[in-house]
Protein backbone atom coordinates (compact mmCIF):
# COMPACT_ATOMS: atom_id res chain seq x y z
CA UNK A 1 0.00 0.00 0.00
CA UNK A 2 1.11 3.67 -0.60
CA UNK A 3 2.47 6.01 2.43
CA UNK A 4 -0.07 8.32 3.18
CA UNK A 5 1.07 11.83 3.65
CA UNK A 6 0.12 13.34 6.84
CA UNK A 7 -2.53 15.74 5.76
CA UNK A 8 -4.15 13.23 3.48
CA UNK A 9 -4.71 11.25 6.81
CA UNK A 10 -5.52 14.38 9.24
CA UNK A 11 -7.99 14.95 5.72
CA UNK A 12 -9.63 11.92 6.46
CA UNK A 13 -9.56 11.75 10.41
CA UNK A 14 -11.30 15.25 9.89
CA UNK A 15 -14.05 14.03 7.35
CA UNK A 16 -14.46 10.72 9.84
CA UNK A 17 -14.95 12.86 12.52
CA UNK A 18 -17.46 14.75 11.43
CA UNK A 19 -19.30 12.23 10.00
CA UNK A 20 -19.50 10.59 13.34
CA UNK A 21 -20.81 13.35 15.20
CA UNK A 22 -23.66 14.06 12.91
CA UNK A 23 -24.57 10.35 13.68
CA UNK A 24 -23.93 10.57 17.13
CA UNK A 25 -26.02 13.73 17.85
CA UNK A 26 -29.11 11.89 15.76
CA UNK A 27 -29.38 9.20 17.98
CA UNK A 28 -29.35 11.64 20.97
CA UNK A 29 -31.72 13.26 20.12
CA UNK A 30 -34.09 10.36 19.15
CA UNK A 31 -33.38 8.99 22.67
CA UNK A 32 -33.81 12.32 24.62
CA UNK A 33 -37.07 12.88 22.25
CA UNK A 34 -38.41 8.98 23.09
CA UNK A 35 -36.82 9.44 26.43
CA UNK A 36 -38.41 13.12 27.77
CA UNK A 37 -41.59 11.38 26.04
CA UNK A 38 -41.78 8.64 28.18
CA UNK A 39 -40.89 10.58 31.29
CA UNK A 40 -43.47 12.94 30.88
CA UNK A 41 -46.35 10.75 30.94
CA UNK A 42 -44.88 8.78 33.78
CA UNK A 43 -44.68 11.30 35.81
CA UNK A 44 -48.23 12.84 34.72
CA UNK A 45 -46.76 16.30 33.03
CA UNK A 46 -48.67 14.98 30.08
CA UNK A 47 -52.20 13.31 29.85
CA UNK A 48 -50.84 10.07 28.63
CA UNK A 49 -55.13 8.90 27.85
CA UNK A 50 -54.46 11.51 24.90
CA UNK A 51 -50.51 11.90 23.98
CA UNK A 52 -49.74 7.77 25.27
CA UNK A 53 -46.38 7.04 25.43
CA UNK A 54 -43.22 5.31 23.97
CA UNK A 55 -43.79 2.08 26.28
CA UNK A 56 -47.48 1.85 25.78
CA UNK A 57 -47.25 2.33 21.62
CA UNK A 58 -44.70 -0.21 22.01
CA UNK A 59 -46.82 -2.93 24.22
CA UNK A 60 -49.77 -2.61 21.71
CA UNK A 61 -47.50 -2.79 18.60
CA UNK A 62 -46.59 -6.57 20.43
CA UNK A 63 -50.14 -7.14 21.50
CA UNK A 64 -51.14 -6.66 17.57
CA UNK A 65 -48.14 -8.68 16.46
CA UNK A 66 -49.07 -11.68 18.81
CA UNK A 67 -52.94 -11.15 17.25
CA UNK A 68 -51.38 -10.42 13.68
CA UNK A 69 -53.78 -7.63 12.75
CA UNK A 70 -51.38 -4.98 12.34
CA UNK A 71 -50.18 -7.03 9.60
CA UNK A 72 -53.01 -6.97 7.81
CA UNK A 73 -53.05 -2.98 7.95
CA UNK A 74 -49.26 -2.83 6.93
CA UNK A 75 -49.73 -5.25 3.89
CA UNK A 76 -52.81 -3.86 2.44
CA UNK A 77 -51.52 -0.06 2.46
CA UNK A 78 -48.00 -1.29 1.43
CA UNK A 79 -49.66 -3.06 -1.60
CA UNK A 80 -51.72 0.16 -2.73
CA UNK A 81 -48.78 2.60 -1.89
CA UNK A 82 -46.68 -0.24 -4.24
CA UNK A 83 -49.58 -0.38 -7.22
CA UNK A 84 -50.49 3.44 -7.33
CA UNK A 85 -46.36 3.95 -7.38
CA UNK A 86 -45.76 1.62 -10.03
CA UNK A 87 -48.67 3.07 -12.33
CA UNK A 88 -48.05 6.77 -11.73
CA UNK A 89 -44.51 6.15 -12.77
CA UNK A 90 -45.90 4.07 -15.94
CA UNK A 91 -48.49 6.20 -16.98
CA UNK A 92 -46.42 9.66 -16.12
CA UNK A 93 -43.56 8.18 -18.69
CA UNK A 94 -46.38 7.29 -21.38
CA UNK A 95 -48.23 10.75 -21.07
CA UNK A 96 -44.80 12.73 -21.07
CA UNK A 97 -43.61 11.04 -24.30
CA UNK A 98 -47.06 11.31 -26.12
CA UNK A 99 -46.89 15.17 -25.19
CA UNK A 100 -43.13 14.98 -26.06
CA UNK A 101 -44.60 13.71 -29.69
CA UNK A 102 -46.84 15.84 -30.12
CA UNK A 103 -46.30 19.20 -29.06
CA UNK A 104 -49.57 20.63 -29.61
CA UNK A 105 -51.29 17.93 -27.39
CA UNK A 106 -48.81 19.79 -24.86
CA UNK A 107 -49.78 23.32 -25.90
CA UNK A 108 -53.63 22.55 -25.98
CA UNK A 109 -53.31 20.55 -22.55
CA UNK A 110 -51.10 22.71 -20.77
CA UNK A 111 -53.64 24.60 -18.69
CA UNK A 112 -56.21 21.40 -17.92
CA UNK A 113 -52.70 19.54 -16.42
CA UNK A 114 -51.84 22.95 -14.69
CA UNK A 115 -55.28 23.10 -12.61
CA UNK A 116 -55.47 19.53 -12.18
CA UNK A 117 -51.87 19.67 -10.58
CA UNK A 118 -52.92 22.41 -8.77
CA UNK A 119 -56.15 21.25 -6.91
CA UNK A 120 -55.95 19.37 -3.52
CA UNK A 121 -56.46 15.90 -4.29
CA UNK A 122 -58.20 14.90 -1.25
CA UNK A 123 -61.11 16.80 -2.53
CA UNK A 124 -61.40 14.10 -5.01
CA UNK A 125 -61.42 10.95 -2.38
CA UNK A 126 -64.97 11.65 -1.96
CA UNK A 127 -65.85 11.48 -5.36
CA UNK A 128 -64.45 8.45 -5.84
CA UNK A 129 -65.56 6.59 -3.54
CA UNK A 130 -69.23 7.28 -4.58
CA UNK A 131 -67.78 6.65 -8.54
CA UNK A 132 -66.01 3.28 -7.62
CA UNK A 133 -67.04 2.51 -4.63
CA UNK A 134 -65.29 1.45 -1.06
CA UNK A 135 -62.85 -0.88 -2.34
CA UNK A 136 -59.00 -1.36 -3.06
CA UNK A 137 -59.43 0.19 -6.71
CA UNK A 138 -60.74 3.80 -5.33
CA UNK A 139 -57.88 3.96 -2.48
CA UNK A 140 -55.55 3.36 -5.52
CA UNK A 141 -56.98 5.38 -8.19
CA UNK A 142 -56.87 8.03 -4.76
CA UNK A 143 -53.24 7.62 -4.46
CA UNK A 144 -52.40 7.88 -8.50
CA UNK A 145 -54.43 10.90 -8.16
CA UNK A 146 -52.45 13.04 -6.07
CA UNK A 147 -48.93 12.12 -7.95
CA UNK A 148 -50.08 11.73 -11.69
CA UNK A 149 -50.35 15.27 -12.64
CA UNK A 150 -47.24 16.41 -11.77
CA UNK A 151 -45.38 14.19 -11.94
CA UNK A 152 -46.72 14.47 -16.14
CA UNK A 153 -45.66 18.34 -16.17
CA UNK A 154 -42.13 17.81 -14.27
CA UNK A 155 -41.40 14.69 -16.73
CA UNK A 156 -42.54 16.70 -19.46
CA UNK A 157 -40.39 19.52 -18.69
CA UNK A 158 -37.45 17.11 -18.22
CA UNK A 159 -37.89 15.77 -22.11
CA UNK A 160 -38.54 19.27 -23.78
CA UNK A 161 -34.79 20.26 -21.62
CA UNK A 162 -32.96 18.31 -24.02
CA UNK A 163 -29.94 19.51 -25.96
CA UNK A 164 -31.03 20.59 -28.95
CA UNK A 165 -27.91 20.12 -30.58
CA UNK A 166 -28.46 16.96 -29.66
CA UNK A 167 -31.65 15.90 -31.24
CA UNK A 168 -30.46 17.80 -34.12
CA UNK A 169 -27.44 15.49 -34.13
CA UNK A 170 -29.93 12.54 -34.69
CA UNK A 171 -31.80 14.14 -37.82
CA UNK A 172 -27.71 14.55 -39.16
CA UNK A 173 -27.63 11.03 -38.54
CA UNK A 174 -30.46 10.40 -40.42
CA UNK A 175 -32.77 9.59 -37.29
CA UNK A 176 -36.14 10.59 -37.21
CA UNK A 177 -38.31 11.87 -34.77
CA UNK A 178 -38.62 8.05 -33.11
CA UNK A 179 -34.48 8.12 -33.00
CA UNK A 180 -34.43 11.03 -31.26
CA UNK A 181 -37.01 9.90 -28.13
CA UNK A 182 -35.37 6.38 -27.87
CA UNK A 183 -31.54 7.32 -28.47
CA UNK A 184 -31.77 10.74 -26.75
CA UNK A 185 -34.78 12.32 -24.88
CA UNK A 186 -35.39 8.83 -22.72
CA UNK A 187 -31.66 8.27 -22.06
CA UNK A 188 -30.84 11.65 -20.72
CA UNK A 189 -33.93 12.19 -18.68
CA UNK A 190 -33.10 9.09 -16.66
CA UNK A 191 -31.44 10.61 -13.81
CA UNK A 192 -34.98 13.32 -13.40
CA UNK A 193 -37.24 10.32 -14.13
CA UNK A 194 -35.54 8.59 -10.96
CA UNK A 195 -35.49 11.86 -8.83
CA UNK A 196 -39.97 12.45 -9.97
CA UNK A 197 -40.11 8.61 -8.75
CA UNK A 198 -38.19 9.70 -5.49
CA UNK A 199 -40.92 12.73 -4.94
CA UNK A 200 -43.58 10.28 -6.14
CA UNK A 201 -43.66 7.56 -3.76
CA UNK A 202 -43.90 9.73 -0.88
CA UNK A 203 -47.08 11.23 -3.00
CA UNK A 204 -48.91 8.22 -3.54
CA UNK A 205 -48.39 7.47 0.41
CA UNK A 206 -50.22 10.12 1.17
CA UNK A 207 -53.26 9.47 -1.42
CA UNK A 208 -53.54 5.82 -0.41
CA UNK A 209 -53.75 7.39 3.85
CA UNK A 210 -56.19 10.14 2.40
CA UNK A 211 -58.48 7.29 0.27
CA UNK A 212 -58.18 4.92 3.67
CA UNK A 213 -59.40 7.54 5.57
CA UNK A 214 -63.21 7.83 4.13
CA UNK A 215 -63.26 4.41 2.06
CA UNK A 216 -61.61 0.92 3.90
CA UNK A 217 -62.12 -1.43 6.05
CA UNK A 218 -58.18 -2.24 6.62
CA UNK A 219 -54.84 -0.54 6.55
CA UNK A 220 -53.10 2.00 8.29
CA UNK A 221 -55.44 4.86 7.36
CA UNK A 222 -58.33 3.25 8.23
CA UNK A 223 -56.57 2.11 11.41
CA UNK A 224 -55.99 5.84 12.30
CA UNK A 225 -58.86 7.02 11.53
CA UNK A 226 -60.81 4.27 13.32
CA UNK A 227 -58.60 4.64 16.56
CA UNK A 228 -58.93 8.50 16.51
CA UNK A 229 -63.18 7.63 16.94
CA UNK A 230 -62.63 5.28 19.54
CA UNK A 231 -60.21 7.05 21.10
CA UNK A 232 -57.78 4.66 21.18
CA UNK A 233 -54.76 6.70 20.89
CA UNK A 234 -51.85 4.27 21.35
CA UNK A 235 -53.34 2.46 18.35
CA UNK A 236 -52.73 6.24 16.29
CA UNK A 237 -49.82 7.07 17.41
CA UNK A 238 -48.41 3.43 16.56
CA UNK A 239 -49.52 3.61 13.52
CA UNK A 240 -48.16 7.19 12.56
CA UNK A 241 -44.92 5.65 13.43
CA UNK A 242 -45.03 2.67 11.42
CA UNK A 243 -45.74 5.23 8.39
CA UNK A 244 -42.98 7.47 9.06
CA UNK A 245 -41.04 3.38 8.77
CA UNK A 246 -42.71 2.68 5.49
CA UNK A 247 -41.57 6.40 4.03
CA UNK A 248 -38.23 6.10 4.85
CA UNK A 249 -37.97 2.29 3.80
CA UNK A 250 -39.43 3.43 -0.05
CA UNK A 251 -37.75 6.52 0.18
CA UNK A 252 -34.38 4.42 0.73
CA UNK A 253 -35.36 1.59 -1.58
CA UNK A 254 -35.36 4.41 -4.14
CA UNK A 255 -32.50 6.26 -3.56
CA UNK A 256 -30.99 3.01 -3.75
CA UNK A 257 -32.38 2.01 -7.26
CA UNK A 258 -31.01 5.78 -8.61
CA UNK A 259 -27.46 4.93 -6.90
CA UNK A 260 -27.19 1.64 -8.56
CA UNK A 261 -28.38 3.26 -12.02
CA UNK A 262 -26.20 6.60 -11.61
CA UNK A 263 -23.55 3.85 -11.60
CA UNK A 264 -24.01 2.29 -14.98
CA UNK A 265 -24.61 5.94 -16.55
CA UNK B 1 -14.11 16.50 -62.04
CA UNK B 2 -17.53 15.40 -61.42
CA UNK B 3 -19.68 18.04 -59.48
CA UNK B 4 -21.05 16.49 -56.29
CA UNK B 5 -23.19 19.32 -55.01
CA UNK B 6 -25.09 22.21 -57.27
CA UNK B 7 -26.52 25.30 -55.08
CA UNK B 8 -28.53 27.39 -57.79
CA UNK B 9 -30.21 30.90 -56.72
CA UNK B 10 -30.88 29.52 -52.61
CA UNK B 11 -32.54 31.81 -50.94
CA UNK B 12 -33.78 31.75 -47.11
CA UNK B 13 -35.54 34.63 -44.19
CA UNK B 14 -35.84 33.67 -40.39
CA UNK B 15 -39.41 34.46 -39.22
CA UNK B 16 -41.05 35.68 -36.38
CA UNK B 17 -44.17 37.56 -35.06
CA UNK B 18 -42.08 40.75 -35.67
CA UNK B 19 -41.27 40.09 -39.49
CA UNK B 20 -39.25 38.31 -41.52
CA UNK B 21 -35.09 38.69 -41.78
CA UNK B 22 -33.38 37.63 -44.57
CA UNK B 23 -30.28 35.56 -44.06
CA UNK B 24 -28.91 34.43 -47.56
CA UNK B 25 -29.97 35.99 -51.01
CA UNK B 26 -29.40 34.10 -54.19
CA UNK B 27 -26.25 31.83 -53.21
CA UNK B 28 -24.81 29.74 -56.46
CA UNK B 29 -22.30 27.91 -56.21
CA UNK B 30 -20.84 23.91 -56.51
CA UNK B 31 -18.36 21.56 -55.14
CA UNK B 32 -16.23 18.93 -56.72
CA UNK B 33 -15.69 15.83 -55.88
CA UNK B 34 -12.58 15.45 -53.34
CA UNK B 35 -12.79 19.25 -52.96
CA UNK B 36 -12.39 21.13 -49.72
CA UNK B 37 -14.71 24.17 -49.95
CA UNK B 38 -14.46 26.75 -46.79
CA UNK B 39 -17.45 29.39 -46.60
CA UNK B 40 -16.02 32.22 -44.21
CA UNK B 41 -18.75 34.98 -43.25
CA UNK B 42 -18.85 37.67 -40.26
CA UNK B 43 -20.97 35.64 -37.62
CA UNK B 44 -24.48 35.36 -37.63
CA UNK B 45 -24.58 35.92 -41.80
CA UNK B 46 -26.40 32.04 -42.42
CA UNK B 47 -23.46 30.06 -42.74
CA UNK B 48 -25.08 27.31 -40.63
CA UNK B 49 -28.09 27.83 -42.18
CA UNK B 50 -26.90 26.86 -45.32
CA UNK B 51 -25.49 23.65 -43.96
CA UNK B 52 -28.54 22.88 -42.56
CA UNK B 53 -29.96 23.06 -45.99
CA UNK B 54 -27.87 20.91 -47.10
CA UNK B 55 -28.16 18.35 -44.77
CA UNK B 56 -32.02 18.66 -45.78
CA UNK B 57 -32.76 19.69 -41.39
CA UNK B 58 -34.68 22.68 -43.42
CA UNK B 59 -35.74 23.73 -46.79
CA UNK B 60 -34.55 26.79 -48.77
CA UNK B 61 -37.05 29.53 -49.96
CA UNK B 62 -36.23 29.19 -53.53
CA UNK B 63 -33.56 28.09 -55.36
CA UNK B 64 -32.52 24.46 -55.76
CA UNK B 65 -30.04 22.07 -54.36
CA UNK B 66 -28.80 19.11 -56.25
CA UNK B 67 -26.21 16.60 -55.50
CA UNK B 68 -25.01 14.70 -58.18
CA UNK B 69 -27.13 16.00 -60.55
CA UNK B 70 -30.61 14.90 -58.72
CA UNK B 71 -32.32 17.25 -56.43
CA UNK B 72 -31.79 16.97 -52.64
CA UNK B 73 -35.05 15.21 -51.42
CA UNK B 74 -34.64 12.56 -54.54
CA UNK B 75 -30.92 11.94 -53.86
CA UNK B 76 -29.24 8.78 -52.52
CA UNK B 77 -26.53 10.29 -51.79
CA UNK B 78 -25.34 10.05 -48.08
CA UNK B 79 -24.03 13.36 -46.31
CA UNK B 80 -21.83 13.57 -43.04
CA UNK B 81 -22.62 16.49 -40.64
CA UNK B 82 -20.15 17.77 -37.90
CA UNK B 83 -21.71 19.69 -35.74
CA UNK B 84 -19.59 22.51 -33.52
CA UNK B 85 -19.67 20.86 -30.13
CA UNK B 86 -18.43 16.74 -30.59
CA UNK B 87 -21.64 16.24 -28.47
CA UNK B 88 -21.07 12.68 -27.78
CA UNK B 89 -23.44 10.68 -25.56
CA UNK B 90 -22.13 10.18 -21.66
CA UNK B 91 -24.19 7.29 -21.13
CA UNK B 92 -22.79 5.53 -24.03
CA UNK B 93 -19.02 4.28 -24.91
CA UNK B 94 -16.70 5.84 -27.47
CA UNK B 95 -17.91 2.24 -29.59
CA UNK B 96 -21.01 2.95 -28.68
CA UNK B 97 -21.41 6.77 -30.08
CA UNK B 98 -19.03 5.92 -32.75
CA UNK B 99 -21.36 3.30 -34.00
CA UNK B 100 -24.54 5.50 -33.52
CA UNK B 101 -25.65 6.10 -36.80
CA UNK B 102 -25.04 2.85 -38.16
CA UNK B 103 -27.94 1.78 -35.06
CA UNK B 104 -30.18 4.59 -36.42
CA UNK B 105 -29.64 3.36 -40.21
CA UNK B 106 -30.23 -0.28 -39.53
CA UNK B 107 -26.91 -0.56 -41.19
CA UNK B 108 -25.23 -2.31 -38.01
CA UNK B 109 -23.23 -5.51 -39.91
CA UNK B 110 -19.99 -7.19 -38.94
CA UNK B 111 -18.58 -5.13 -41.86
CA UNK B 112 -20.02 -1.86 -40.95
CA UNK B 113 -18.76 -2.73 -37.11
CA UNK B 114 -15.11 -3.64 -38.51
CA UNK B 115 -15.11 -0.26 -40.23
CA UNK B 116 -15.76 1.07 -37.51
CA UNK B 117 -13.03 -0.57 -34.99
CA UNK B 118 -10.64 0.00 -38.29
CA UNK B 119 -11.01 3.79 -37.97
CA UNK B 120 -10.82 4.28 -34.12
CA UNK B 121 -7.43 1.87 -34.56
CA UNK B 122 -6.26 3.72 -37.48
CA UNK B 123 -6.58 7.43 -35.21
CA UNK B 124 -5.15 6.28 -32.16
CA UNK B 125 -9.02 5.77 -29.95
CA UNK B 126 -7.99 2.07 -30.29
CA UNK B 127 -7.79 2.24 -26.32
CA UNK B 128 -10.72 4.49 -25.74
CA UNK B 129 -13.61 2.10 -27.07
CA UNK B 130 -14.82 1.30 -23.84
CA UNK B 131 -14.25 4.60 -22.35
CA UNK B 132 -16.31 7.54 -21.75
CA UNK B 133 -16.31 10.46 -23.36
CA UNK B 134 -15.51 12.60 -20.16
CA UNK B 135 -12.65 10.45 -19.54
CA UNK B 136 -11.31 12.18 -23.10
CA UNK B 137 -9.73 15.28 -24.23
CA UNK B 138 -11.19 17.67 -26.60
CA UNK B 139 -9.48 16.69 -29.50
CA UNK B 140 -9.80 12.99 -28.98
CA UNK B 141 -13.59 13.70 -28.82
CA UNK B 142 -13.76 15.53 -31.95
CA UNK B 143 -11.59 12.92 -33.64
CA UNK B 144 -14.56 10.44 -32.22
CA UNK B 145 -17.23 12.60 -33.70
CA UNK B 146 -15.55 12.75 -37.14
CA UNK B 147 -15.02 8.52 -37.05
CA UNK B 148 -19.41 8.32 -36.11
CA UNK B 149 -19.68 10.47 -39.48
CA UNK B 150 -17.22 8.56 -41.25
CA UNK B 151 -18.30 5.45 -40.59
CA UNK B 152 -21.74 6.24 -42.30
CA UNK B 153 -19.21 6.73 -45.72
CA UNK B 154 -20.41 10.34 -46.27
CA UNK B 155 -20.05 11.60 -50.13
CA UNK B 156 -20.08 14.89 -48.47
CA UNK B 157 -18.76 16.18 -45.55
CA UNK B 158 -20.26 19.32 -44.11
CA UNK B 159 -18.25 20.94 -41.02
CA UNK B 160 -20.30 23.86 -38.89
CA UNK B 161 -17.08 25.35 -37.36
CA UNK B 162 -16.10 22.16 -35.77
CA UNK B 163 -13.26 23.61 -34.14
CA UNK B 164 -14.99 26.37 -32.16
CA UNK B 165 -15.69 24.87 -28.88
CA UNK B 166 -12.15 24.15 -28.28
CA UNK B 167 -9.49 26.44 -27.04
CA UNK B 168 -6.85 28.02 -28.98
CA UNK B 169 -4.02 25.42 -28.79
CA UNK B 170 -6.15 22.83 -29.55
CA UNK B 171 -7.93 24.41 -31.94
CA UNK B 172 -4.64 24.34 -34.14
CA UNK B 173 -3.54 20.66 -33.81
CA UNK B 174 -7.05 18.90 -33.64
CA UNK B 175 -7.55 21.42 -37.05
CA UNK B 176 -4.97 20.10 -38.84
CA UNK B 177 -5.16 16.34 -37.20
CA UNK B 178 -9.22 16.48 -38.17
CA UNK B 179 -7.74 17.86 -41.85
CA UNK B 180 -5.72 15.13 -42.19
CA UNK B 181 -8.34 12.36 -41.89
CA UNK B 182 -10.47 13.80 -44.27
CA UNK B 183 -7.74 14.07 -46.92
CA UNK B 184 -6.14 10.60 -46.42
CA UNK B 185 -9.97 9.18 -46.54
CA UNK B 186 -10.39 11.50 -49.82
CA UNK B 187 -13.66 12.79 -48.55
CA UNK B 188 -15.76 15.80 -50.22
CA UNK B 189 -15.84 18.59 -47.29
CA UNK B 190 -17.77 21.88 -47.16
CA UNK B 191 -16.38 23.70 -44.03
CA UNK B 192 -17.62 26.89 -42.36
CA UNK B 193 -16.34 29.23 -40.06
CA UNK B 194 -15.36 32.32 -38.84
CA UNK B 195 -11.42 31.60 -38.60
CA UNK B 196 -10.08 32.84 -41.83
CA UNK B 197 -6.29 31.15 -40.80
CA UNK B 198 -8.57 27.80 -40.32
CA UNK B 199 -9.96 28.46 -43.97
CA UNK B 200 -6.65 28.66 -45.76
CA UNK B 201 -4.96 26.17 -44.09
CA UNK B 202 -7.37 23.65 -44.53
CA UNK B 203 -9.25 24.61 -48.40
CA UNK B 204 -8.72 24.34 -52.35
CA UNK B 205 -11.05 27.28 -52.23
CA UNK B 206 -12.72 29.88 -49.93
CA UNK B 207 -16.37 31.13 -50.27
CA UNK B 208 -16.10 34.55 -49.11
CA UNK B 209 -20.22 36.02 -47.92
CA UNK B 210 -21.08 39.36 -47.34
CA UNK B 211 -23.25 40.17 -44.18
CA UNK B 212 -26.59 39.59 -43.57
CA UNK B 213 -28.48 38.87 -46.28
CA UNK B 214 -25.51 37.00 -47.51
CA UNK B 215 -24.80 36.62 -50.48
CA UNK B 216 -21.56 35.60 -52.26
CA UNK B 217 -19.16 38.31 -52.32
CA UNK B 218 -15.90 36.41 -53.84
CA UNK B 219 -14.70 32.99 -54.48
CA UNK B 220 -11.04 32.75 -53.63
CA UNK B 221 -9.05 30.01 -54.92
CA UNK B 222 -6.58 28.34 -52.73
CA UNK B 223 -3.31 26.99 -53.55
CA UNK B 224 0.16 26.06 -52.12
CA UNK B 225 3.31 24.35 -53.50
CA UNK B 226 3.84 22.50 -51.10
CA UNK B 227 5.36 18.54 -51.19
CA UNK B 228 3.75 18.27 -48.31
CA UNK B 229 0.74 19.81 -48.11
CA UNK B 230 -0.96 20.03 -44.91
CA UNK B 231 -2.84 22.82 -42.41
CA UNK B 232 0.57 23.22 -40.50
CA UNK B 233 3.18 23.60 -43.64
CA UNK B 234 0.77 26.24 -45.00
CA UNK B 235 0.57 28.18 -41.81
CA UNK B 236 4.28 28.37 -42.39
CA UNK B 237 3.80 29.18 -46.21
CA UNK B 238 4.80 32.40 -47.48
CA UNK B 239 1.35 32.54 -49.47
CA UNK B 240 -0.71 32.00 -46.49
CA UNK B 241 -0.22 35.78 -45.53
CA UNK B 242 -0.94 37.00 -49.22
CA UNK B 243 -4.15 34.81 -49.00
CA UNK B 244 -5.00 36.40 -46.07
CA UNK B 245 -4.79 39.93 -46.44
CA UNK B 246 -7.00 39.19 -49.84
CA UNK B 247 -9.80 37.27 -47.66
CA UNK B 248 -9.48 40.12 -44.99
CA UNK B 249 -10.29 42.77 -47.29
CA UNK B 250 -12.95 41.23 -49.48
CA UNK B 251 -14.49 40.32 -45.53
CA UNK B 252 -14.18 43.87 -44.39
CA UNK B 253 -15.09 45.68 -47.89
CA UNK B 254 -18.96 46.08 -46.09
CA UNK B 255 -17.22 49.24 -44.50
CA UNK B 256 -18.40 48.63 -40.77
CA UNK B 257 -17.05 46.92 -38.25
CA UNK B 258 -17.11 43.39 -39.44
CA UNK B 259 -15.72 40.48 -36.75
CA UNK B 260 -14.27 37.79 -38.25
CA UNK B 261 -11.40 36.22 -36.86
CA UNK B 262 -13.42 36.08 -33.02
CA UNK B 263 -14.59 32.66 -32.22
CA UNK B 264 -18.55 33.24 -31.48
CA UNK B 265 -20.21 30.30 -30.90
Amino acid sequence: MEMMSKYQSQYLKKVRRNRQIVTLTRIIILIAFVGLWEWAAKEEVIDSFIFSSPSKIVVCFIDMVKDKTIFGHIGVTLYETVVSFLLVTVIGILCAIILWIWPKASEICDPYLVVLNSLPKSALAPLLIVWLGANTTTIIVSGISVAIFGSILNLHTSFNGTSQDKIKLIYTLGGKRYHALTKVVLPASIPSIISNMKVNIGLCLVGVIIGEFIGARKGLGYLIIYSSQVFKLDWLLMSIVILCVIAMLLYNLIAAVEKWCLKRY
Amino acid sequence: MKQILQMHHVNYAYHNMDGETKALQDITFSIEEGEFVAIVGPSGCGKSTLLSMIAGLIKPEGGTIELSGSPLEESKKNIGYMLQKDQLFEWRTIYHNVILGLEIQHMLTAKTKARANELLDVYGLDKFKNAKPSELSGGMRQRAALIRTLVLEPDILLLDEPFSALDYQTRLTVGDDIGQIIKNEKKTALLVTHDLSEAISLADRVIVLTKRPATIRQTVPVKFDLEEDTAMHRRNAPEFKYYFNQIWKELTQDGDDVKVSEPVS
